[in-house]
């Protein structure tokens, strides 16, 4: 049986992420989506609920932009999923795997299209805290290590997106289960707020919440703070996801090819 | 260049392919006919290696397309019923995503892409992304995709469902083409008078069955019978003429008295002129006399006992 020679394969993984650049250039909705959206939602808490929260809306800037980065590249991985679900429907799918493409081709340009989003998202959200007054307290290498961390967290949440994306008839469906497991997730941590003042049952939920852990993690690596056992919880967490949800997906995956 | 034996796919407890065997040579045009849900998507996707067959075995180009799908997969283009493009790209990366993903260098693919726009006149479109299209364009752009590898076997799934007359007469002319190139064709439809145009070869598909085959001529040859028809001027001959004709063809004609029409299947040649002379003999006065060659869809409701979709629907 013969496959696809290295080189080849390289290209195609290349090419298909690739693609989803290119969409990213040329829907101005999709950048609005990746970058406005966290812009806005930034601007919201900070100025809303900053004050309030927090007495100072630039203490709480400092709070709440590790925590909102988090939150974004949670949401945008969400996009691996839709855009899986959408290259099925269209044939699109089936196209490439009509071609003699590498089998896991179409993921592979799923999930790298999505990873060029987040890199696109973190740099523009990141650039823009700064301009309201976020001041990091760590160095350079720090901060790169906070979003490799939340890049990587992501796609390892991604397999999550990418079942769904299989299983699920429309996008559309897809992005509403999303938004149901995202939003209680990262309003149930510490992305707003620290979980001081919450109810003892809701305070044992965030205990535990693999969301909780990243935040952690990626504060101390941005603003200062203990960084080795919040880091290690969130790896920790992120094999848990790879182990559990990568095998149901690539299973899905070959019976959608069946 | 297609040879399959025994295929079988089931979904659950439906059947969607019952033991099909399918044959074609290089450079032929193979029509698979038969109405919706007869097994015919199935068995192009089983062809295409995107579904693989729970029994039997289906060579394409001479590789088996489960255990060589790879090899399959690079001597064949499908075109399935729908589009199957990005519509978001435009036209040309379409085209050039399909290079990169054949593992043409990127300046190879770009002028692949230029020169099949060209080709299916979409030099000007192809700049646009592909929702701007409209569908008779997204269908060759679609078509254009399935042909950057330059396939040797083309699958066609219902090429033509849904464009207009002078769409449907480019895509034939596109098949035909195709075909004169030396590019080996399997092509599904609906459309009785698409399979005659085209196909060298048709196989006939009910329930997920092969129920007939052979060449366009043969198989109206089977249906058996050419059908004269005699308009009787005089509605109150027609008893008198139906006597005449019976006597001559050997069988009872089937008279419609509103229109004075009798028609009745013949199958010797003399058996028309021999109605003329006796009509005329007679002095009844016959305002039309046809031989009508059986179509294709009198072939398929005698094959399969039932009309085809679009008969049912229009019933």
């Amino acid at each position: 049986m013969s496959t696809v020679p290295a080189s080849v394969a390289v290209t195609q993984c290349l090419a298909l992420s690739w693609r989803g650049i290119v969409k990213i250039r040329r829907h101005p909705l999709v950048l609005a989506d990746v970058v406005l959206g966290p812009a806005v939602f930034l601007v919201l808490f900070v100025y809303v609920f900053g004050g309030a929260i927090d007495g100072s809306t630039d203490r709480y800037l400092q709070f709440v932009l590790p925590g909102i980065l988090g939150l974004m590249t949670l949401l945008a991985t969400m996009g691996v999923g839709v855009a899986l679900c959408q290259d099925l429907q269209s044939g699109v799918f089936d196209r490439i795997r009509s071609l003699p493409t590498l089998r896991i081709a179409p993921l592979v340009g799923a999930i790298g299209g999505d990873a060029v989003r987040q890199v696109v998202a973190i740099a523009a959200l990141l650039g823009f805290g700064t301009l309201l007054g976020f001041r990091f307290q760590t160095d350079a290498l720090a901060v790169l290590a906070a979003c490799g961390l939340a890049i990587a967290f992501a796609l390892s949440l991604s397999w999550v997106w990418v079942l769904l994306g299989l299983l699920m008839k429309d996008a559309q469906a897809v992005q509403g289960v999303g938004a149901m497991l995202i939003f209680p997730l990262s309003f149930a941590s510490n992305i707003f707020v620290p979980p001081g003042t919450m109810p003892g049952w809701l305070r044992a939920f965030v205990e535990v919440n693999p969301i909780r852990h990243l935040m952690d993690a990626m504060r101390g690596l941005m603003v200062g703070g203990p960084v080795a056992t919040p880091v290690l919880w969130t790896l920790m967490w992120m094999v848990v996801f790879v182990v559990v949800f990568a095998p149901l997906a690539l299973a899905a995956y070959r019976r959608s090819t069946r | 260049m297609i040879e399959t034996y025994g295929l079988v796919k089931r979904y659950g407890g439906v059947t969607a392919l019952a033991g099909v065997d399918l044959a074609i040579g290089a450079g032929k045009v193979l029509g698979v006919l038969g109405p919706n849900g007869a097994g015919k998507t199935t068995a192009v996707r089983i062809l295409a290696t995107l579904l693989r067959p729970d029994a039997g075995t289906a060579l394409v180009g001479g590789y088996d397309v489960v255990r060589d799908a790879y090899r399959v997969r690079q001597v064949i283009g499908v075109v399935g019923q729908y589009a199957s493009i990005d519509e978001e790209l435009t036209g040309h990366h379409n085209l050039s995503l399909v290079g990169r993903l054949l593992g043409l260098p990127r300046p190879v693919a770009r002028r692949r892409a230029d020169e099949l726009l060209d080709e299916f006149g979409l030099g000007d479109a192809g700049g646009r992304p592909v929702k701007t299209y409209s569908g008779g364009m997204r269908r060759r752009i679609d078509l254009a995709a399935s042909l950057v590898g330059q396939p040797r076997v083309l699958f066609l799934d219902e090429p033509t469902t849904g464009l207009d007359p002078v769409k449907r007469g480019e895509m034939w002319e596109t098949v035909r083409s195709m075909a004169a190139r030396g590019t080996t064709v399997l092509l599904t439809t609906q459309y009785l008078e698409e399979a005659d145009r085209l196909a060298d070869e048709i196989v006939v598909f009910d329930r997920g069955a092969v129920v007939a085959r052979g060449t366009p001529d043969a198989l109206k040859r089977r249906s058996g019978r050419q059908t004269l028809e005699v308009q009787v001027a005089d509605p109150a001959r027609l008893p008198e003429a139906a006597a005449l004709v019976a006597e001559v063809a050997g069988s009872e004609p089937t008279r419609d008295a509103t229109t004075g029409r009798l028609s009745v299947p013949v199958a010797d040649s003399r058996v028309m002129p021999a109605v003329v002379r006796r009509v005329d003999e007679a002095a009844i006065e016959v305002t039309e006399l046809s031989l009508r060659l059986p179509s294709l869809d009198d072939v398929f409701l005698a094959l399969t006992g039932h009309p085809t979709t679009e008969e049912r629907i229009a019933a």
